[in-house]
């Protein structure tokens, strides 16, 4: 780590002030992700602001139905609360799907979204990456690229956002609230993580001096059709090659509302609104989930090590669109049916 | 380079009131190895993916490599050295003797705190949601039958404080 100085904000607006809108100075929330890049050089801070003393920490219910996690509440806290477990059980299961059980309880709502990506070269600094030394180069396109993307990305970056916890809140529709200093903004889930483009070390919309101070849920949470399918290396404490978050508003065997959105194959959380469109008012079987399947997954390119997580993810849609109508199988310990 | 200003930090660690001058970018697991000479919390991979240096913090189970001494004023910290009575084990350290629960060892303080955190926290039923929720800690040696051996016969209430 290089030597950093340290303050505690007791407010958002403290919290800014000593942000300062410079890149060197640092929010450090829960720690479990910006320590491990201070430790590997790949972050340098001249100042980590601590904002755990900031009252952003509890779960809320909103006077329009939704509820609103506190950015400093912890993922085991948001994961295992009533409201939630209740309400929003597909949100609940993708955070347990992720990390481990000591990370989560470290571990922020508001750190979750801001987590990066654990690309081997990106964390590698002996090697060229553009999301840690823009302009020089991708290792990853011609090295070991197992874990990596295969939609949105370009020759510029083909890493792949790692969390799970974000993958259920952009099939959630999340909002996401943010203050800075000139005054409260908000961003829908979709805008705030974005693709490589000509800019891979930008990896979402929040600005520099910006903080999120909580994460809003609309009402529906899809209590009786969902699933979180995650596909890695090992059964736990390992990130997704691919992990699909699927919900589904069903009347009358007949699906009224589809969300899917795919995480660990791209920059961000991934959905196809042609696809979830064009699930809207059919049957939920096999035929019409493989179109579904085809639509998300349409353009996708694989590279030599990851190629296979074409076909992988194509599975994973279609067998967590039938795990989604039997949500018996979220059961811990359950076998999925197919 | 910053000038080196420290932070005076107070800790309980394991009962005992530590008031100490800190530089901030401190791990808690140095301080604790370094400063007080607890040294049965374990330094294995020192980037959060192996488990070795979990404690447990004003409650609950985190781990000492990702934590910054700083950001604990006032917490209430227990190591391996703290989990015992007196000379009688805790329960969980004695079922890992008896179920055999590791080899080499040094994985073994970060699993038992892990292990009594979990049993805290009252999420696991079965013995696969036992594995689950200790996924965080890994042994090389391979010994995770027993551990979790153990835990399971702790938690059926083989076992009494």
């Amino acid at each position: 780590m290089n030597n950093f100085s340290y303050t505690k904000a007791n407010n958002v607006d403290q919290a800014i002030a000593e942000l300062d809108g410079d890149i060197r100075n640092k929010i450090i929330a829960g720690g479990t992700n910006i320590n491990d890049l201070l430790k590997y050089f790949i972050t340098k801070a001249d100042k980590l602001v601590d904002i755990n003393s900031i009252s952003e920490n509890s779960i809320i219910r909103l006077d329009n139905g939704g509820v609103r996690l506190g950015a400093l509440h912890t993922n085991a806290d948001t994961a295992y609360d009533p409201i939630i477990e209740e309400r929003y059980p597909l949100l609940s299961k993708a955070i347990l799907a992720g990390a481990s059980a000591q990370i989560r309880n470290m571990a922020t709502n508001g750190g979750n979204l801001l987590q990066r990506t654990r690309c081997y070269y990106f964390y590698d600094i002996n090697t060229p990456c553009n999301k840690r030394d823009p302009g020089s180069g991708c290792a990853a396109i011609s090295g070991y690229n197992r874990i990596h993307a295969i939609l949105g990305q370009n020759e510029n970056c083909i890493a792949v956002f790692p969390s799970d916890m974000c993958v259920a809140l952009a099939a959630l529709n999340a909002v996401v609230n943010i203050s800075g200093p000139n005054g409260n903004r908000v961003l829908a889930f979709a805008e705030f993580h974005r693709l490589p483009e000509d800019t891979p070390h930008i990896d979402n919309n929040l600005k520099h001096g910006e903080v999120i101070t909580s994460i809003d849920l609309p009402e529906k949470g899809f209590q009786k059709n969902y699933s979180y399918l995650k596909l890695r290396d090992r059964s736990s404490y390992s990130f997704a090659l691919v992990s699909v978050a699927t919900a589904f508003e069903i009347e009358n065997h007949t699906i009224k509302e589809a969300r899917i959105a795919l995480g660990g194959v791209a920059h961000k959380p991934w959905r196809v609104a042609e696809a979830e469109n064009f699930l809207t008012d059919k049957k939920p079987n096999q035929e019409n989930f493989s179109t579904a399947a085809n639509m998300i997954l349409e353009g996708a390119k694989g590279y030599e090590h990851n190629a296979f997580k074409i076909e992988l993810a194509r599975k994973a849609i279609i067998r967590n669109c039938f795990m989604a109508l039997h949500p018996e199988t979220q059961r811990p310990g359950a076998k999925p049916s197919l | 380079m910053k000038a080196e200003k420290t932070h005076l930090t107070s800790l309980k660690i394991n009962g005992e009131d530590y008031h100490l001058e800190l530089l901030p970018w401190m791990s808690l697991l140095d301080i604790l190895r370094e400063k007080i000479h607890l040294t049965g919390t374990k330094k294995g991979c020192d980037h959060g993916q192996c488990g070795a240096c979990t404690v447990i913090v004003d409650g609950k189970r985190i781990l000492s490599c990702l934590t910054l001494g700083v950001m604990k004023d006032g917490a209430e910290i227990t190591t391996i050295e703290g989990v015992a009575d007196g000379k009688k084990l805790h329960p969980v350290q004695q079922a890992f003797i008896d179920f055999d629960a590791f080899q080499c060892g040094y994985c073994t303080p970060g699993q038992i705190c892990s292990a009594i955190g979990m049993l805290q926290e009252g999420k696991a039923a079965t013995r696969e949601e036992v594995q689950e929720l200790m996924s965080g800690n890994l042994c090389r040696c391979g010994a995770n039958k027993g551990i979790i051996d153990a835990i399971m016969k702790v938690k059926e209430g083989g076992y009494h404080e």
